[in-house]
């Protein structure tokens, strides 16, 4: 079970947590004309690294903030924690 | 029967108190303090079952986890308990277990015919043997094998046992109480730190219990026994003995599992049988000692052939003697202990020391004790069937290839040790590479990936000198750094014998015209020449080699087979130990009983259960619940003999004629606020938001990105700022963090903030013809009517007293009001309407009529709104807004979503008009087409209608649209129905929604 430093409540473990998958997917803007294939890519694409992968949590049973990290999917090693409004 | 094998004095066990137990329904004492097997080899039982493929006699290998054989099936508490260690489990009055993989017993056992045919039986002998014909392997194959094959059985019953777990954390955590484990949990203690401290056994002190050797002026045990009450006695230091560390996962979360009351008779009421720890620890320390290794050679899993060390422990802490006339084989001077405290009971022992002229402190010390050795000899091979009764030994050469001068001498136990093997499986779990050490002949732990230190012969040393040395210092090094804190202790003088090199020598050649089985994996029978075949068919690793020839499986997992196998395929393959590499060492290091993996979260407890304010008059009310996501909703109100289709029909039929209530109080409820608010709505659902006035609620859906629905509900402008939301009771979660995910990460500059609050509100749909008369008399000073209350308009009243919000809101089609008021007061509302509306034959309603309700008036619900379904298959393609952007707007352009024939929710009539059709049957245009039949789709929803007493149903099936009118059938493979139907509206009742505007 992983330890996740979430950047509002300190070190928790991750049954504190849900996924949110990457966190460097941006939604395109509303209002603006998008490709089918830059929607789909939005919608339906994700890369799937070994190694490091900025993704998403939600503390759901904490303070219910989004939050980014920065974690190695082989290793499991976290090395960054973000609030949703900061950038690596 | 008396006990023939226990000394007169000397062991830890408890001499003043007998302790009776049953072993395959024979009576037999023992003492407090004994295990299954020391107590079975105290009355000299030494068959205790049957080996896995060719059911070969077993008997007692260990004294310990890596015990192979002696695995029992016990009966405690009248709940079956299969694959215990006979080694681990202790005695208790009345304990009553019995052998496994044995038929019709121990004794004689028919399975043992495959015995005989072991030429039949060779490594991948499953793979070879059962590949054809095809069909045989279900019904004539398995069974038969199932049936021959495995360790006990477990019970079909529910298991009444309690089970729980317990999260902790703490700075150190230390698996293993040997002198490492000790000396670190001593001097990290001092430093302050906390620490927890694990034992597998039920006595604290590993090797210190059995080692003859002096700390300071003390013996090994009374030195343990000092730290272990020093350390009791500091807060910060939590001691746990019958506690297994099992596995180490990520970020040093470690768990283990205590056997609370395994060594109990029963459980008592207010305590687990087990726990499981979760552990997150700073630090880890390893501490888990290391375990023997066998020799190997002819017959070597004879009964009465066991490890030197359990031999010696049995004596030491048990007072038992495995045997009378032992013979001790070894190839390090660890025998020679176990030779001298036989000696010093007054047996004979005969040492086998495959070494040429070894020479140290404690084999002068077998000398001068007059004890028999024989230097350069082996064993050859035991001989005797059920028991060892003799030996065949023989001289070996320098090369050790050759062996010459083979006698036969009468014995009744072979005490082997082969050096010993660290027990790294928790270092390498955790991530730890390990490397080969030349000198031990083993896999010690080297690079850290985690905050684990292993320390003492876990890590390959094994002077007790050096171990107590480090331990002291790691231990106050490691909790130096987390608690700032140092109180040196002192590093106590050592008194232990020196040992002399112990030999690379393990597996004693065939003689001539000999072709005896060599064991190495003692528990899955695999054998020298299984390896050594499937090395020859062509298996090269030894990850294949395993699975292959099953050596290291099952629930030993290979504690005492690993290395051997490891040294004879790098032996054949002419490679170096390390070029083979080990198996994966995976948790759990022992069997953990699911029973305790699944905790308390059993039956009812698996999930919280979630109660309505309104719950006890449902309850007294005689409600029958259903599970609706983690709420407990009435289904129906039983009267009388009522069923729930006699019930569910009165009940929705009152709603259709007077006036019905229900408990809504389960539906999600979100609270948003914020100048932006409206915005934000009008981002989040399809429909127009800018636009409702304070005071209206609308109807909304909302998708996800790819356009599919994701829920709907009705929300309400509270004030300018202020909205109430509601969702579907399966979906309230997984709105909220939908609207957190666009508020905090897409569109953070939106000034919203969003709070469930679903337990805040107690929820009561008043609906029906009449429920205006109630609602009226509920609230006298307000204007509740057509005008002054209109469809989808709001108002607060005060209820007798308590504020309630009023909305004009339906799902059933009628003319319906919700009345929401503060939890607290949920009851006390329920209880005036059901007073105030008992004049106008108030009726509550439970979930099945009110689906009946929303089914036949065609409101999709969760069974449409399945997450497969845009919203034009749900005719809500009204609600869609083309002139706004919206959250999944840009999928519904989509090719497929906009087919013309595209899939459409639908009514569904049976033509017999009685018939109901089965919830997820298909829709076929033929039903005696050939299969698979082409399927139109299925359907989704199924009620009696209660307005034209007949059956109808909701389909969502392609082209919809065009196939009102159309005979099809309903089938059901399921249910074996075929129906002939005709598809009709899905707004089977009131289409033009009069009445919810009356």
């Amino acid at each position: 079970m992983l330890y996740i430093k979430c950047p509002h409540c300190g070190l928790r473990s991750q049954n504190e947590f849900s996924y949110g998958g990457d966190a460097t997917v941006k939604r395109p803007e509303l209002n603006k004309e998008v490709s089918d294939q830059n929607w789909d890519n939005f919608v339906y694409l994700r890369k799937s690294p070994r190694g490091k992968h900025l993704e998403l949590w939600q503390h759901i049973s904490g303070c219910r903030q989004w939050i980014k990290v920065e974690r190695d999917t082989l290793t499991h090693e976290i090395f960054k924690t973000l609030k949703a409004n900061e950038e690596l | 029967m008396s006990e023939n094998y226990r000394l007169e004095k000397g062991g830890l066990i408890n001499r003043n108190k007998k302790i009776k137990f049953k072993f395959n329904g024979k009576k037999y004492f023992g003492y407090e303090g004994d295990t299954l097997a020391s107590a079975l080899l105290a009355n000299g039982v030494h068959l205790v079952g049957r080996s896995f493929k060719y059911h070969r006699p077993r008997g007692f290998f260990g004294a310990g986890v890596d015990e192979p054989y002696a695995i029992v099936q016990m009966n405690r508490n009248n709940e079956v308990d299969p694959n215990v260690r006979a080694t681990e489990q202790e005695l208790f009055e009345g304990l009553e277990a019995k052998s496994v993989n044995c038929w019709p017993n121990v004794n004689f056992d028919i399975g043992a015919i495959n015995n005989f045919l072991n030429k039949f039986f060779p490594a991948g002998f499953y793979y070879k043997t059962f590949m054809w014909p095809k069909s045989f392997w279900y019904k004539i194959y398995e069974p038969i094998i199932r049936k021959a094959a495995g360790f006990g059985a477990a019970s079909i019953k529910h298991d009444k046992e309690r089970y729980e777990h317990k999260y902790e954390y703490c700075d150190l955590l230390i698996a293993g109480t040997g002198p490492s484990g000790l000396a670190s949990a001593y001097a990290a203690a001092q430093n302050g730190a906390r620490v927890i401290l694990a034992e597998d056994k039920s006595r604290i002190g590993g090797s210190l219990l059995v080692n003859e050797v002096t700390i300071g002026n003390q013996s090994g045990q009374e030195w343990a026994e000092k730290i272990i009450s020093e350390l009791k006695s500091m807060p910060n230091v939590i001691i746990k003995n019958r506690s297994q560390v099992f596995g180490y996962y990520d970020h040093n979360m470690l768990v283990m599992s205590e056997r609370v009351s395994d060594h109990l008779p029963k459980t008592d009421k207010y305590t687990p049988k087990q726990r499981l720890w979760y552990i997150r620890a700073k630090e880890v320390i390893i501490s888990s000692g290391s375990i023997e290794r066998p020799l190997v050679f002819g017959n070597n899993d004879t009964p009465g052939v066991m490890l030197s060390s359990a031999a010696k422990e049995y004596l030491k802490v048990y007072g038992v003697l495995v045997g009378k006339k032992p013979i001790i084989f070894t190839n390090n001077d660890s025998g020679y202990e176990t030779a001298i405290e036989f000696k010093k009971n007054g047996i004979d022992p005969l040492i086998l020391d495959s070494r040429k002229n070894p020479d140290s402190e404690i084999i002068k010390e077998a000398k001068d004790l007059e004890i028999s050795i024989k230097f350069s000899y082996v064993v050859v091979a035991a001989n005797g069937y059920k028991k060892v009764n003799s030996a065949n030994i023989a001289k070996i050469s320098d090369d050790k290839k050759i062996i010459s001068n083979i006698e036969s001498i009468k014995c009744d136990c072979i005490c082997v040790s082969g050096f010993w093997t660290p027990t790294i499986h928790l270092a390498s779990q955790s991530g730890n590479k390990t490397k080969f050490n030349e000198e031990i002949d083993a896999f010690v732990p080297s690079k850290s990936k985690q905050k684990e230190t292993t320390l003492g012969s876990a890590n390959g040393v094994f002077t007790l000198e050096e171990t107590l040395k480090t331990s002291f210092e790691k231990g106050s090094e490691l909790s130096k750094q987390i608690t700032n804190k140092e109180n040196k202790v002192s590093i106590p003088t050592v008194v232990e014998k020196k040992s002399s090199k112990h030999d690379k020598f393990w597996c004693v050649p065939l003689p001539e015209g000999k072709n005896y089985k060599r064991f190495l994996d003692f528990q899955n029978d695999v054998s020298v020449s299984d390896i050594q075949l499937a090395l020859r068919e062509g298996y090269r690793s030894i990850e294949h080699v395993k699975r292959y020839t099953t050596l290291g499986m099952a629930t030993d997992q290979g504690k005492t087979s690993n290395l051997n196998g490891l040294q004879l395929v790098s032996e054949v393959e002419n490679k170096v130990v390390p070029q083979v590499g080990h198996t994966t060492f995976r948790p759990p290091y022992t069997p953990v009983a699911i029973g305790a993996i699944v905790g308390r979260e059993v039956g009812k407890h698996s999930k919280p259960t979630r109660k309505s304010p309104m719950h006890y008059w449902h309850e007294k009310n005689n409600a029958v619940f259903v599970d609706a996501g983690v709420w407990l909703r009435p289904r129906y109100y039983k009267q009388g003999n009522e069923n729930l289709f006699e019930a569910s029909k009165r009940e929705a039929k009152n709603v259709r004629q007077n006036v019905g209530v229900c408990d809504v109080t389960t539906l999600g409820k979100i609270d948003i606020k914020g100048p932006d608010a409206a915005e934000f709505l009008n981002r989040v659902y399809t429909n127009a938001w800018l636009k409702l006035p304070v005071g209206k609620a609308r109807y909304g859906v909302m998708l996800r990105e790819d356009g599919i629905v994701m829920d709907d509900g009705t929300t309400t402008r509270i004030s300018e700022n202020h909205y109430h939301m509601t969702t579907t009771t399966a979906q309230a979660a997984n709105v909220l963090s939908h609207l957190e995910y666009y508020l905090q990460l897409v569109w953070p500059e939106l000034n919203v903030n969003v709070v469930s609050s679903t337990e805040q509100w107690a929820g009561a749909a008043i609906a029906g013809p009449k429920s205006r008369d109630v609602l009226q008399r509920l609230f006298p000073d307000l204007d509740v009517s057509k005008e002054g209350l209109p469809f989808m308009g709001y108002m607060e009243g005060n209820l007798f007293g308590v504020n309630a919000k009023i909305f004009r809101i339906s799902f059933s089609g009628e003319l319906a009001y919700e009345v929401n008021v503060e939890s607290d007061n949920g009851n006390f509302m329920w209880e005036k309407i059901m007073e105030i509306g008992k004049e106008f034959n108030i009726q509550p309603y439970g979930t099945e009529a009110l689906s009946t309700l929303r089914i036949e008036m065609g409101h999709v619900a969760g069974s449409e709104l399945d997450g497969r379904t845009i919203p034009y298959d749900n005719s809500l393609e009204g609600l869609v807004s083309k002139k706004k952007d919206f959250i999944g707007k840009r999928s519904l352009s989509k090719k497929a979503f906009i087919e013309p024939d595209r899939q459409k929710v639908v009514g569904v009539v049976p033509l017999d008009k009685k018939t109901s059709i089965p919830e997820g049957s298909y829709i076929v245009k033929d039903a005696k087409a050939k299969l698979p039949n082409p399927k139109l789709g299925h359907v989704s929803a199924s009620c009696w209608s209660v307005e034209y007493d007949n059956p109808f149903s909701l389909a969502i099936i392609k082209d919809g649209k065009n196939m009102i009118g159309q005979k099809l059938f309903a089938m059901s493979p399921l249910k074996n129905k075929t129906i002939p139907v005709e598809i009709v509206s899905s707004h089977y009742v009131d289409p033009k929604g009069e009445r919810v505007r009356s």
